[in-house]
């Protein structure tokens, strides 16, 4: 057996056809054509990712002196609404209130904020449900409400009531100066 | 398309064709002479609707296509001026948007029609799943064609769906920026969606090659559910059918052009005159009515992953019904109390189809408030949906397969031919038999 393994062509080989050699070969090829694939597929699937100029377009800086007390401000960022409302005391000491409230995404009102500037609320406005876009001043909870499928979030942002699974998402952003935000 | 070919070439050019390319010998033996049961009802005409409404979106959208801009800044405006500037450009896109209004009908009258007479049964399973095929392909079609426009509906609507793939635990939200091609839906999504919304149709033409081809397999269903026995059972597609189905399309494209000229804009939205604004959405957000009925099983569930779940499976579901239905008989004409359920399954898709497009908060019954159930007002779009969603299941996951094993069917006939030639008794009243024993 194992001369002919060596030598002889297996075709014709009286005893030549070795299975576990073709097999081998059988086997390898197919693997070799099915990573070439993937290799030629990965780009045709990666394309679709963002560009990198979206990627380079992606943070924004923002002048707080242009927010009044009790007002919002919706900005576009990375295609999205993004709120920045300077909230009052009285939606401040409600939203602290409810710290200890049944919350289905528990989170203290001071995580959500920065430390020492509990009047600054910087979320991104899409509901988590569906991605609709809240309004302020709806619902139940003082805060926004989805017009979508009807989500109910308080002043801190939290989801309430409502087909939304979590809070509205706090942004990474950083304070340049007491009045200037850079997000992203 | 199979079997032995009727085709004899009359010409010389004919005979040199058809050694080398037999065309002419495939378009005769399937328009031509394919044998087609004799009792097919008006209900079969829509395949050929169906042909002729991929046909019209095909002439149309190209044509549309040479005026479209798929950029953020000139997507509206280019549909505008397409309304406005360019010539017959109004008539063209609306014949194209209700183009695809009048596809979902003729789509559900289609698969409705399958439902009732058993056309999913063997041998026909995989005729049945090509066209579950095609009807998940146009639904990706139409979809992606809605959001072109790039008004208020269009964005939020593709918003709202692709969001749906965030549903999914951990890779959804890398799924839905890959879709997106960016953090939100933006210009790269609108590229993309007007690139696949130009390929779609393409792939719809390619699986309604194989359908067909399937079809032309297995042979036509009837409304016996009976399989042909013999010559006598048949007549030839041409010209019976193509007659038949040429009134049909007469009598169709009546409706359309009634729609086109006399109310083009009322099965739209008027919201989507608007032009896009990320920043704000329409306070009643819902999408083209052909999508009611899923867009309601979603709005159903209170869990997002459950309600995305559900929706996708009431489609999954249809995949598996040639082994869901137990039963040996095809058509509901024979099965009685299975037949009932059937009409029931009907109303249940309307009521879907009804709730989708209101609120979920909205009284069924106006101004009765009757009492929380759970989560809900009783008499709440809630709750309607949630029976008509249970009962849409029930009826392929329950239903189907106990009727199958428990019901007593009534006795089918032998052949097509035996209720229209025989002299039974129990000759169903109007069948044209034996005209020459009648006055």
């Amino acid at each position: 057996m194992a001369d002919s393994v060596t030598g002889a062509n297996p075709e014709h080989g009286a005893d030549g056809d070795d299975p576990s050699r073709r097999d081998f070969i059988h086997i390898a090829a197919g693997v070799a054509a099915l990573g070439a694939a993937a290799t030629v597929a990965w780009p045709v699937v990666d394309q679709m990712n963002p560009a990198g100029d979206t990627l380079a377009l992606a943070s924004v800086e923002f002048d707080l002196t242009k927010v009044q007390l009790g007002q919002s401000v919706t900005i576009k960022w990375r295609g999205k609404p993004l709120f920045i409302r300077h909230r009052t005391g009285a939606e401040i000491a409600a939203a602290i209130k409810d710290d200890k409230a049944v919350l289905r995404d528990p989170a203290t009102d001071e995580v959500r904020h920065k430390p020492g500037k509990a009047e600054w609320l910087v979320l991104i406005g899409t509901c988590t449900h569906l991605g609709c876009v809240p309004t302020f001043g709806g619902g139940d909870y003082g805060g926004w409400f989805c017009p979508c499928h009807g989500s109910h979030y308080d002043t801190s942002g939290r989801i309430r009531k409502g087909p939304a699974p979590t809070n509205l998402e706090v942004p990474e952003y950083a304070f340049l100066s007491d009045t200037v935000v850079k997000v992203g | 398309m199979s079997g032995h070919s009727n085709y004899i070439p009359k010409t010389g050019f004919e005979r040199w064709l058809d050694a080398r390319l037999p065309i002419a010998r495939l378009a005769y033996d399937s328009l031509v002479d394919f044998p087609t049961p004799k009792n097919l009802n008006y209900w079969y005409t829509f395949g050929g609707i169906l042909a002729l409404c991929l046909g019209i979106q095909l002439v149309t959208g190209i044509v549309l296509a040479m005026h479209y801009v798929p950029h953020v800044d000139h997507a509206f405006a280019s549909i505008e001026r397409i309304m406005r500037d360019v010539n017959y450009g109004w008539l063209i896109r609306y014949m194209h948007s209700n183009g695809a209004s009048m596809f979902f009908i003729a789509v559900y009258a289609h698969m409705f029609r399958g439902l009732y007479y058993g056309s999913y049964k063997a041998p026909r399973e995989l005729l049945w799943i090509l066209g579950c095929v095609i009807y998940l392909l146009m639904m990706a079609t139409a979809f992606m064609g809605y959001v072109l426009p790039w008004g208020q509906m269009s964005f939020h609507g593709a918003v709202v769906i692709t969001n749906l793939f965030g549903a999914l635990p951990l890779i959804g939200q890398s799924i839905t920026t890959w879709l997106w091609g960016g953090f939100a839906v933006d210009n790269a999504t609108l590229n993309r969606f007007f690139s696949l919304h130009y390929l779609m149709p393409f792939m719809i033409a390619g699986v309604v090659i194989l359908h067909v081809w399937a079809l032309h397999v297995t042979g036509n269903n009837n409304p016996t559910g009976v399989h042909v026995q013999s010559k006598a059972d048949t007549v030839p597609f041409h010209p019976y059918y193509t007659v038949k189905d040429g009134f049909a399309i007469a009598l169709f494209m009546l409706m359309f052009a009634a729609f086109v000229f006399f109310s083009p804009n009322a099965l739209g939205h008027p919201d989507n005159y608007i032009p896009a604004n990320p920043l704000v959405t329409p306070a009643h957000i819902v999408p083209e009515w052909y999508f009611l009925p899923f867009y309601a099983i979603l709005r159903a569930v209170p869990d997002k992953l459950m309600g995305v779940l559900l929706m996708f499976g009431a489609i999954a579901v249809l995949f598996i019904l040639p082994w869901l239905d137990t039963s040996r008989v095809r058509s509901l004409r024979y099965r009685p109390t299975t037949r009932m359920y059937f009409f029931i399954f009907v109303v249940a898709c309307l009521v879907l189809g009804f709730c989708g497009g209101r609120l979920p908060d909205d009284y069924v019954i106006p101004g009765l408030k009757s009492f929380q159930l759970l989560d809900a007002d009783l008499n709440s779009m809630v709750w309607l949906s949630r029976f008509a969603t249970a009962y849409y299941f029930a009826y392929f996951l329950i239903i189907l397969p106990v009727m199958g094993l428990t019901e007593n069917p009534l006795s089918q006939p032998k052949s097509i031919s035996e209720p229209v030639l025989s002299h039974s008794a129990a000759l169903p009243v109007g069948a044209a038999a034996s005209p020459e024993k009648r006055g």
